[in-house]
């Protein structure tokens, strides 16, 4: 479903993402994981066909994001860091907007949005302006956004930052049942959520990979902590507090 | 088509739930109400005058010219300031706040983003535009002008407008800064209606060159109710360039 080959992304001299390669079967979950600047924003851009890869190739739901863009952003829900919202609309305008952008059939779109807005706990909002939302609605709102087309591939971006222990909670909930028939690609850097929710790990670093694997396989002598500080902390960049 | 009229509704909905297109539909009445008033009085004391002195042989003044033309070409001088205020935000907002990021990633092209900001800025300026009718009808009500060059000039100043939120609109896509656009819009449309200014001193190929570029030169004929292909085909010719840019200028942004 998402098949990442020696991806690269330069900003001149700068080196952002270097020679990054993973994968993500059908219906996996996929933690992203990796300290402030490791890249991962720099990689889920060129997953989601937002940013063009200097090197290497990228696949998402079979298609390349760089030839076959277009059918990629068909199949892929996608919430930035910050989620893209129109501050002017009310929650229930933005998400029939997303609907229309997104191909949900005319007849469908009411339907689906009501259903997206509870799946993501936001009907109570509905009529309020985007503006006014508070950082965990927005968080969600976003959320709903990015499962409007119900898309083979959802690649979210700390989806889970801003919000509170309740609403944690449930977006994990969410995330993981979107898990069994999607796959998703969760970028965070909260360690727990990646052992509660995922199945597999991904860690980078300055821009490489460094340890990828099966969340079973990787915590079986180890924690997670432990894993991420020591495959973080190889170049002295970190050093483990533990 | 469908993505077009769904990301023309957006910006619809954005210019009218904020206050940006009452504010800018206002003003622009205000000031061509102004003027409207100027031209009409001037006009009057004109008649009074030569209802005075006997002006045989020589030129009544006329209604059409005096008031409507004045007034029309008042109205591109404003529109010259007023569009940036329109366009300015269109595209650099969205870079600004992260919702161009959603915009690319879904399946919509950026042609079909191009076209439906356009769309709506036009659906603006013509609601704005119809809206100043209002003075030309009042002739219409009260004396007898000629109804033709009202509308030749109004479709004039329709495509005048449209050419110039095309190219407020590029120059929106080239920042992620609304103020800097705007300026950048502002000083854009004021070269190009002054730019057949050093035509005279030139002479020659450059000077046809400055006035064909005018778009008040390309008005002229329109205002007098000639409608001929060449001044359409100039401000069409604005309009796709405008857009064109804007375009180029999207798919661009994502290779730096």
């Amino acid at each position: 479903m998402i098949e990442v080959r020696g991806l690269s992304k330069s900003y001149g001299d700068y080196q952002a993402v270097e020679d990054i390669s993973f994968t993500a079967g059908k219906g996996e979950i996929v933690g992203f994981l990796g300290p402030n600047g490791a890249g991962k924003t720099t990689t889920i851009r060129m997953l989601a066909t937002y940013l063009p890869p200097t090197a290497g190739t990228a696949s998402v739901a079979g298609y390349n994001v760089v030839t076959q863009a277009d059918e990629v952003r068909k199949r892929i829900g996608y919430l930035p860091e910050n989620p893209p919202l129109y501050g002017e609309m009310k929650v229930i305008e933005y998400l029939k907007f997303i609907a229309a952008i997104k191909g949900v059939a005319r007849s469908r779109i009411a339907a689906r949005v009501e259903e997206v807005m509870e799946q993501c706990f936001v009907a109570d909002v509905k009529n309020k302006l985007c503006h006014h939302l508070s950082r965990g609605y927005r968080q969600r709102v976003g959320l709903a956004q990015a499962i409007m087309n119900d898309p083979e591939v959802i690649i979210l971006d700390e989806p889970t930052s801003g919000l509170d222990p309740k609403q944690i909670i449930e977006i994990r909930k969410l995330i993981k049942s979107l898990g069994e028939r999607h796959t998703v690609l969760l970028s965070t850097h909260i360690l727990p959520e990646v052992s509660m929710v995922c199945d597999k790990v991904v860690i980078v670093n300055r821009g490489r990979v460094v340890v990828e694997g099966p969340l079973s396989q990787i915590s079986r002598d180890r924690s997670l902590e432990q894993v991420f500080l020591e495959s973080v902390s190889q170049d002295g960049s970190i050093v483990a507090a533990a | 088509m469908r993505n077009i009229w769904a990301i023309c509704k957006r910006e619809l909905l954005a210019f009218f739930v904020s206050p940006i297109a009452y504010f800018v539909i206002t003003g622009f009445t205000l000031l061509v109400g102004f003027f409207f008033f100027n031209h009409l009085s001037y006009f009057a004391q004109m008649v009074e005058m030569s209802a005075m002195i006997s002006l045989r042989g020589r030129e009544l003044p006329n209604l059409n010219q005096t008031v409507i033309e004045g007034v029309y070409h008042t109205m591109v001088v404003i529109l010259v300031f007023l569009i940036p205020l329109l366009t300015m935000r269109t595209i650099a907002e969205e870079k600004k706040k992260g919702t161009f990021e959603l915009l690319i990633t879904s399946p919509v092209s950026v042609s079909q983003i191009v076209l439906g900001k356009f769309l709506s800025i036009a659906i603006v300026l013509i609601i704005m535009l119809s809206v100043n009718l209002i003075f030309p009808a009042l002739l219409v009500k009260y004396g007898n002008p000629e109804i033709l060059p009202i509308l030749s000039g109004f479709l004039g100043l329709v495509l005048c407008s449209l050419g110039f939120a095309s190219i407020g609109m590029a120059v929106s896509s080239f920042t992620e800064n609304q103020v800097v656009a705007g300026v950048i819009s502002m000083v854009t449309l004021l070269l190009l209606y002054v730019i057949q200014a050093p035509a005279e001193s030139l002479g020659g190929t450059a000077a046809e060159v400055f006035r064909y570029l005018s778009p008040v030169d390309q008005l002229q004929d329109l205002l007098r109710g000639i409608i001929t292909l060449k001044s359409i085909m100039y401000f069409v010719s604005l309009i796709v360039v405008g857009l064109f840019l804007s375009q180029r200028a999207l798919e661009a942004y994502r290779w730096r």
